[in-house]
């Protein structure tokens, strides 16, 4: 009886930031409303063009934010995931127009073959690239014994510069380079209508799906936990902290090498490494809003993406009911202690 | 304000009287109707079980958190805490298990912390330090410098910087909440010197502690706890130990140390020049299985050390380590592996993970059993686990419960249900017994000796010297990092094993 009790809580409360994304979409659908009502206009923010457009938006951060789950739930942090954004999708543009240049007599005999391949090595070198530079941060952390914040403060610094070294100073154009459903994966309105969001929104959905099941159902998913909970425990236990920490930031990486693919093709085929500043903030602030401790042990993928939802709600709510920049910024600051509030209201309830 | 020495001499008011205190935390009645007292120059052990009321009477005390009905008194004055504030402006104080200090602080900044002497707000340095002075010579410790950082100083230098704190916000009240568990031999000889003191200045002590032998030496009266109730009080010297035992217990207890026959098979574990860093130094030992072995020593004879670094938690730096006669690395993967398990001394730190479930920290070690292609199946290890909880009498809400809302008791059979569950032939074990009640420590003694019997062989750290005794076939004794002596247990008597441990300590300079 009290077992059904506890374990129901728990649902409700890991339910929590989801009602969270539902209260704040009510919330703003309500006021647009209004709004546009006395304005005497037709109401947008109960719109299927809408959804497309949140869900696109939020994309983006999310399927970075997936990574950064795995990152905090093992009490780490990556500042660098914003600039680490900005440097895969300079490294893919660079990679689209260096290779489509040198493929150009290729083209000529099979231009099919040769669009498939040229995709196929910029977003491998971008997914690399990510990962390179999650191997680097966490090769660094445990290499060194550094405090990941430290570290990622570096290398955050140090992406944007490679980045800056790869593309000479200007943004890497690679315009009509790319293959038209490579570049259309982040067109809110998808083409083939049936798709209803973009096939980023779908690809973001599926990873997330699989790092979901990852946490629950491997044995690398417990010791990421594990290690996050209690390091010293983990080490106890016989669980490689040094190799699970090194994969997860590893991991992570690709997901930044995805994210940047997202970059890149947002920009319509361009890779500009100064892109990614402050990026990294909105993936950690989804993360915490979504339940995730940066004491480590604690979050959820749901959540996660919840909380990058509620973050892309209130930027298109706000632009929809026409409400300044500025306090968008000052919203979602007091939505983030709002949600970490709420988190450890609930620790002290959970333990009383 | 009455001053001590005037509630002294009017020995019918207590210094501190607590009467029908009552607390509810959700469905448990924490305390029901208890009464407590307490007259200056006095000191009072409270006794009781894990979860037995103590922490949450304290609690109540110090304003942590306020009683649902009752009274409080001191010294005559109605006394309502709103507050750990209110409590220090009563006059009572503090010391918990957990030492409250700034590590990197001095003495003096510590012990004058949130009560500094000032001129307008300027600290007032050349004030300060003759009252730190005094206040340090009063407990007996002027060697005490005022300007080390508390973080250099061992445990019990910085239980004193505490004690010093309590006098100079003139506490009349103090209370000592485990004070010994992390305190060796001549450690606690001294801060029973300290208390000793402090009771001849008049100060009322209450004393919490598991141990009994130390509660007889040092206090005048007792009251037990059990459920919530006051079980009984009185003063020590009319009572025996198998009463207090019984009251704690609620029962009477057959045996404090539970054996399980058993006896010794084939050598598994060999060391062979086995140092640590700093130690433990050259140490050749060799375990058997079903066997017991008890390592007795000092803190800092690098007992915990030894095990850790057989384990691979510390780094080697000389000797092997053979298991079943073949080397291995000391690292927790491969030691894991060649089938030995450790329970570490420290189970909020490193013993467990506390926020995670029950079933989470007992396969941590061994989820091998329920993986396949890398996948786990969570009904088969969940199964498994309540299976280990049942087995080990695990009082827990259900397998899914975190781990931090378990009793002390509770949490160790959790660190030893993992051991088990690993199913290791060769069990380390440091301190398997803190900090847990008599009830409980039966238990892990049976359990320790079942598996002996089983043709496990168990090494068996720890700083109480009647368990060591009572539970082990041989026992070691180190010093300064060296192996003093192992001799069969019957050889060895109380003394003895503290001379050998104290021994070593002018033999090597």
């Amino acid at each position: 009886m009290s077992t059904d009790r506890s374990r129901l809580s728990k649902l409700a409360w890991s339910m929590g930031p989801l009602l969270g994304l539902v209260v704040v979409t009510l919330v703003f659908g309500a006021i647009e409303y209004n709004v546009a009502s006395g304005e005497g206009r037709q109401p947008q923010f109960f719109t299927p063009e809408s959804l497309q457009v949140v869900l696109n938006h939020a994309s983006l951060v999310g399927v970075a934010a997936l990574g950064m789950t795995l990152i905090i739930i093992a009490g780490g942090i990556d500042l660098s995931a914003g600039t680490a954004i900005a440097l895969t999708a300079t490294s893919i543009a660079w990679l689209y127009r260096e290779g489509f240049d040198g493929m150009a007599d290729w083209r000529e005999s099979s231009p099919l073959m040769a669009t498939v391949a040229l995709s196929t090595m910029a977003i491998t070198g971008g997914l690399l690239t990510g990962c390179l530079c999650g191997l680097i941060n966490g090769g660094l952390i445990s290499l060194l014994r550094l405090v990941p914040f430290i570290v990622t403060l570096g290398t955050m610094t140090a992406f944007q510069g490679i980045g800056r070294t790869i593309s000479g100073e200007t943004p890497v154009r690679a315009y009509g380079k790319v293959p038209d459903i490579i570049a259309s994966l982040q067109n809110p309105y998808p083409d083939p209508e049936w798709l209803l969001v973009s096939p980023g929104v779908w690809i973001m959905l599926i990873l997330a799906a699989v790092v979901s099941l990852m946490l629950r159902y491997t044995v690398f998913g417990r010791h990421v936990f594990a290690i996050g909970s209690n390091e010293s425990t983990a080490r106890l236990c016989g669980i490689n902290v040094i190799h699970t920490r090194i994969l997860v930031y590893m991991l992570a990486g690709v997901f930044v090498g995805v994210a940047g693919l997202y970059q890149f093709t947002v920009l319509g085929g361009e890779g500009d490494p100064v892109s990614g500043l402050g990026l990294e903030l909105k993936v950690i602030a989804a993360v915490v809003i979504g339940g995730g401790s940066l004491n480590g042990g604690r979050g959820s993928i749901l959540g996660t993406l919840s909380g990058a939802c509620i973050i892309t709600v209130i930027q298109h709510g706000c632009v929809l009911i026409g409400v300044p920049d500025h306090y968008q910024d000052i919203l979602i600051g007091l939505i983030i202690i709002a949600a970490v509030t709420i988190d450890q209201l609930r620790i002290r309830l959970q333990t009383e | 304000m009455d001053s001590p020495s005037d509630s002294h001499t009017r020995p019918t008011a207590a210094l501190l009287g607590m009467s029908g205190i009552a607390k509810r935390f959700g469905a448990t009645q924490a305390l029901d109707d208890v009464s407590f007292e307490l007259s200056a120059g006095r000191v009072m052990a409270l006794i009781g079980e894990n979860g037995a009321g103590k922490s949450t009477l304290m609690k109540v005390l110090s304003g942590a958190c306020s009683a649902d009905s009752g009274t409080m008194q001191v010294a005559g004055t109605p006394y309502r805490p709103t507050g750990p504030s209110s409590a220090r402006d009563a006059g009572i104080a503090m010391i918990y298990q957990e030492l409250n200090l700034a590590p990197d602080l001095s003495v003096e900044d510590n012990i004058m912390l949130g009560q500094e002497d000032h001129r307008r707000g300027l600290l007032a340095r050349s004030l300060q330090r003759p009252r730190v002075r005094k206040v340090l010579e009063r407990l007996g410790h002027p060697e005490l410098h005022p300007d080390t950082p508390v973080g250099q100083l061992p445990v019990a230098a910085r239980q004193l910087v505490e004690i010093a704190r309590a006098l100079i916000s003139q506490a009349r009240v103090i209370v000592f909440d485990e004070p010994t568990s992390s305190l060796a031999g001549q450690d606690v000889r001294r801060l029973f010197e300290v208390i000793g003191r402090l009771r001849d200045d008049g100060i009322g002590v209450v004393y919490i502690s598991h141990f009994l032998e130390e509660v007889r030496e040092l206090c005048d009266d007792y009251t037990v706890l059990r459920d919530g109730q006051v079980a009984g009080t009185g003063t020590l010297a009319d009572t025996t130990e198998a009463d207090i035992v019984s009251m704690m217990v609620g029962r009477r207890v057959e045996e404090l140390f539970p054996t399980v026959p058993h006896t010794a098979g084939e050598k598994i574990l060999d060391l062979e020049g086995l140092s640590g860093r700093a130690v433990p130094r050259d140490i050749d030992l060799e375990l058997h299985r079903g066997e017991i072995l008890g390592v007795a020593g000092l803190v800092g004879a690098g007992r915990t050390e030894l095990l850790r670094c057989l384990f691979g938690l510390e780094p080697v730096a000389a000797g092997t380590v053979r298991v079943a006669g073949i080397v291995r690395r000391p690292l927790p993967e491969t030691m894991i592996g060649s089938g030995l398990a450790l329970v570490s001394e420290d189970r909020k730190d490193e013993g467990l993970a506390q926020e995670r479930s029950l079933v989470d920290n007992i396969t941590y070690s061994r989820l091998g059993p329920y993986t396949r292609f890398g996948l786990l199946n969570l009904r088969q290890r969940r199964e498994a686990v309540a299976r280990c909880m049942s087995d080990l009498e695990i009082k827990a809400v259900s397998p899914e419960q975190s781990v931090a809302e378990l009793s002390g008791g509770n949490q160790q059979k959790v660190a030893l249900a993992r051991v088990l569950h690993q199913d290791a032939d060769v069990l380390l074990l440091d301190e398997p017994t803190r900090g847990i009640d008599v009830g409980t420590k039966a238990e892990v003694y049976r359990l320790i000796g079942e598996q002996a019997a089983a043709g496990k062989a168990v090494l068996f750290v720890s700083s109480y010297t009647p368990e060591l005794l009572a539970v082990c076939d041989r026992i070691a004794v180190l010093a300064r990092g060296r192996l003093q002596e192992v001799r069969e247990t019957s050889k060895w008597s109380e003394e003895s094993l503290i001379n050998c441990a104290i021994g070593g300590e002018g033999a090597v300079a």
